[in-house]
């Protein structure tokens, strides 16, 4: 019973940190049937933002994270994204492979390829115990802020007008427009977005492991792109759906691999992602936009 | 009103309009009509500055909307009613109804417009709160009309209203619009169903492959010979 408990509360976090990764790219996948690979290098911009401002205050911290994230994020969409917008997929995706890479050696030129390290509180590298559970400070924190961002973020885009708009942009963008929506402002708002979760992930990252390279956007990028594919890309339901299965198939599979196999742990997962995908293409939910409309 | 003068659109090297010129005054019910292919989704395209116009313009009460986006195009008081309905079936039929009033600031005009919307259609009332992808085919119809409305349109453009419904439902979607004329607004209606269009209409502008070959009102059309050739494209231009 108590390592099945513990083994909840893991895939719980692993999953909060997928879901998190995936809402971002599913979210601009859905307005702009982009996927966004450079969100990746939002995360390390943000891990980075940690690692600069390490000494202030943990709130200081958290506000300029997302402020530096958000403004890249912004900044990236308008110079690199906005002069692509409408053309076709394969465009717009070597446009975001190549933001990704820009970004990268940018930060190579800036911080080197050293590794980095960051503590931020001390709080991140505690634990407590409950009966024979023992849960670390900063697994509650990245349960909590995930589950208190998708909160926010529901509440936006169903009960404010603003949030209505950002739903119809992502089932028919050119409908939205005819409607009198302006284009760029509901893009903007998801590249903004997109930072705000960018930049939490990337300082819940270095509370996670301690150290920031300027690869370590990848690794986020790759189980985000996954999560909202198995979820059914585009919709926001889907990624952290898929994000929370990811999480939980990891953990199930940590726990059924024998030892000596435990570092092939992502081989297997991607097998049984390839699996799953070859039964279910459309993903777990299938995201409205991309019905084919009659 | 809607002034378009020499409108030319082109998709590559094929023109899908050529050089059309019509006029809709305001009050007035005028139809475009035409085979497959004539041109008239794309007239209407380039209108809302979806597509972008090869040569010629386009003016709402004499100022140049052409080369606006879409968005600043509804702003100025042009709505489409689009092809197909185009409907955000994941929204509710009452998001629908307020993403069509995103130009204007919400307060209590909104409202009565709201009210004015759901008298005018009482299925939505009934649908209120559900998915409008749940909706009935001709229940989409009206609030993709009733959509069209809410930004409190100077001219508003239907496209192809009665495209895939059952008769009965068609008759339904025609009276609306008459409904809608007797009230004052300004319609540019684009049909294929020629026959109940040119009779409704205070005008109709006959095109095809690209061209206007024949306008005028139901009793001068009627005068024109080979009508059925016109309005269907039986003979195919050589």
């Amino acid at each position: 019973m108590t390592s099945f408990l513990q083994n909840v509360i893991d895939a719980l976090t692993a999953g909060s940190y997928y879901a998190l990764f995936a809402l971002g790219i599913a979210l601009i996948f859905g307005i702009m049937r982009l996927v966004n690979f450079a969100q990746g290098e939002l995360i390390m911009a943000g891990a980075y933002t940690v690692y600069l401002t390490q000494d202030w205050p943990w709130a200081l911290i958290v506000v300029a994270t997302v402020v530096v994230v958000v403004a890249l994020a912004l900044l990236m969409e308008r110079v690199a994204f906005r002069p692509v917008r409408g053309r076709s997929a394969a465009t717009l995706l070597i446009t975001s492979f190549a933001v990704s890479f820009f970004l990268q050696n940018l930060a190579r030129m800036v911080f080197t390829t050293l590794p980095k390290s960051a503590d931020i509180t001390p709080l991140f590298r505690r634990s407590f115990v409950i009966g024979d559970l023992t849960i670390s400070w900063l697994s509650v924190i990245a349960v909590c802020t995930t589950a208190l961002l998708m909160v926010s973020l529901a509440l936006f885009l169903n009960r404010t007008r603003l949030g209505v708009q950002m739903r119809a942009a992502a089932e028919d963008f050119g409908m939205a427009r005819l409607c009198g929506v302006p284009a760029n402002r509901v893009i903007a708002i998801a590249f903004a977005i997109s930072g705000v979760l960018a930049g939490i992930a990337g300082l819940l990252l270095v509370g996670q492991t301690g150290s920031l390279s300027v690869t370590m956007g990848l690794t986020p990028v790759l189980f985000g792109f996954t999560a909202a594919v198995i979820g059914g890309l585009g919709s926001l339901t889907g990624a952290v759906l898929g994000g929370y299965l990811l999480g939980a198939a990891t953990v199930f599979l940590q726990n059924i691999l024998p030892f000596e196999l435990g570092g092939y742990r992502d081989a297997f997962l991607f097998a049984a992602v390839f699996a799953f995908m070859a039964l279910r293409p459309g993903g777990l939910l299938r995201a409205v936009g991309l019905e084919e409309r009659v | 009103m809607l002034d378009v003068r020499d409108l030319t659109v082109q998709y590559g090297r094929i023109s899908a309009v050529r050089q059309i010129s019509f006029v809709v005054g305001t009050g007035e019910l005028v139809a475009i009509v035409g085979p497959n292919g004539a041109g008239k989704t794309s007239t209407l395209a380039a209108i809302m500055g979806t597509v972008p116009t090869a040569a010629g313009e386009v003016r709402l009460d004499d100022l140049v909307i052409t080369g606006s986006a879409p968005e600043a195009i509804v702003r100025r008081g042009v709505a489409l009613v689009p092809e197909g309905r185009r409907i955000f079936g994941s929204l509710t039929v009452a998001e629908n109804l307020a993403m069509g009033a995103s130009v204007r600031r919400p307060g209590r005009s909104v409202q009565e417009d709201l009210e004015r919307a759901m008298d005018r259609f009482p299925a939505l009332r009934r649908c209120y709160r559900e998915a409008a992808g749940r909706l009935s085919g001709g229940e989409q119809q009206m609030l993709a009309i009733a959509r069209g409305l809410m930004s409190r349109p100077r001219v508003l453009l239907l496209d192809e209203p009665s495209l895939g419904l059952a008769p009965l439902l068609v008759e339904e979607v025609f009276e609306s619009i008459v409904a809608l004329r007797q009230d004052g607004v300004t319609i540019l209606l684009v049909e294929q169903n020629a026959h109940r269009a040119v009779e409704l209409s205070d005008r109709t502008y006959v095109l095809r492959t690209g061209q206007v070959v024949a306008s005028g009102t139901a009793d001068e059309l009627a005068g024109t010979a080979d009508l059925a050739a016109l309005y269907l494209g039986v003979h195919e231009a050589r």
